[in-house]
């Protein structure tokens, strides 16, 4: 159950991003997970109120988008649709692949609620 | 100068985000695109640094517990006593058992205690290398906590990932702990010597499970406590501690 820790490191992320915006809230965060990442989006979405319990970014909405798993092949360069613990080329079964997506762990966006009185340039 | 522990290493590059200023009044989309664990990576690449300058070569063992990390590195230290100089990083939830194993063969160990944490994370890591004096010494191993899931996610700072698979566990499990197996940088089918009495595993399946994770690591059999295989094993650390040595970088 490493997503605690993961939801600990976002806090801070966002923490981070609200101050060097001078922003009073954080309302929205969208996170891109995909299938490969190491990480379970419903894990993420059951830690993220005790990670944000007490800071500034406590009460905020959490999103969380799971890109799809694809893969391009090296062998027949074909790009296609694989699972996690199958990479293989979708067209010519080949293993020497690389992955073009699905194994994100992004901080997408945020959200940030900026007093006029406050706003800072960046 | 070291943002974290003012150690005097240059600071790892920061990957500052140029996220647009939101417009002031209501909340407002900033774009940001960076890693979830940013934070452990820049510690991880700081810990890398502190590796690189001394040419030391830096290894994250992973495994289920029990599969056999203590007894292989207790094996390894034995085998290159006299040709490398070894230092261990022991990871545990609770107990300084491993690190004892290891002292006792002579090598300097740091024990990290989680405390209950399931992976290790590059912050412990940097305050266990404070406690290590990198100067002369050649291979570091840090031993994970147990756990073919959370310890994957982690990087530590190491240069590679050596992942081991006893074979009393089941020859699938890279199918199904994909994220770990597919991190690895060679796997160890550690007990070898217990094959014959666990028929249904077979190194071939074990071997067409990894390479479906488009892992084109080699996989070594090998029985830390009767010594086969153990030859292959100690070829590919040689090969990595005289790249490292070759690539050190001076202070």
């Amino acid at each position: 159950m490493h997503e605690l820790s993961v939801c600990q490191a976002l806090v801070r992320q966002v923490e981070s991003l609200m101050q060097e915006h001078g922003a009073r809230a954080a309302t929205a965060i969208r996170l891109l997970v995909g299938p490969l990442s190491g990480v379970e989006p419903a894990l993420l979405q059951g830690a993220f109120p005790l990670a944000a319990a007490g800071t500034g970014v406590e009460g905020a909405r959490l999103a969380v988008e799971s890109p799809a798993l694809r893969v391009a092949c090296a062998t027949c360069g074909a790009e296609s649709e694989a699972r996690p613990n199958r990479l293989v080329c979708g067209a010519c079964g080949d293993w020497h692949t690389r992955i073009v997506s699905g194994d994100e762990l992004t901080l997408a966006s945020v959200d940030l609620v900026i007093d006029p009185a406050e706003e800072t340039h960046v | 100068m070291c943002s974290i522990c003012g150690c005097g290493v240059s600071s790892a590059h920061h990957d500052h985000a140029h996220a647009q200023a939101p417009a002031a009044g209501d909340a407002a989309a900033v774009s940001v695109l960076r890693g979830l664990l940013e934070e452990n990576d820049r510690v991880a690449a700081h810990n890398r640094v502190h590796f690189d300058e001394h040419g030391v070569l830096a290894l994250n063992l992973m495994s289920s517990p029990g599969a056999g990390k203590t007894s292989l590195l207790e094996a390894t230290i034995d085998a290159l006593r006299g040709e490398f100089r070894m230092a261990v990083i022991e990871g545990d939830l609770e107990t300084d058992n491993d690190a004892r194993r290891i002292r006792a063969k002579g090598i300097p160990a740091v024990q990290i205690t989680t405390g209950g944490a399931c992976h290790l994370d590059a912050n412990m890591v940097h305050r266990a290398l404070h406690d290590l004096a990198l100067t002369g010494l050649d291979i570091v191993f840090i031993e994970n906590v147990g756990n073919l899931v959370c310890p994957a996610s982690f990087d530590l700072g190491q240069h590679a990932n050596v992942t081991l698979l006893s074979v009393t566990e089941g020859d699938d499990k890279p199918a199904k702990y994909p994220v770990m197996f597919r991190a690895a940088d060679v796997v160890l089918l550690s007990k070898s010597d217990l094959l014959p009495h666990v028929g249904e595993f077979e190194p071939a399946r074990a071997l067409r499970y990894l390479r479906e994770l488009a892992n084109p690591a080699p996989l070594i059999e090998l029985s830390a406590r009767r010594g086969a295989g153990m030859r292959a094993w100690l070829d590919w650390l040689r090969a990595e501690a005289l790249k490292r040595q070759a690539r050190a970088v001076p202070v």
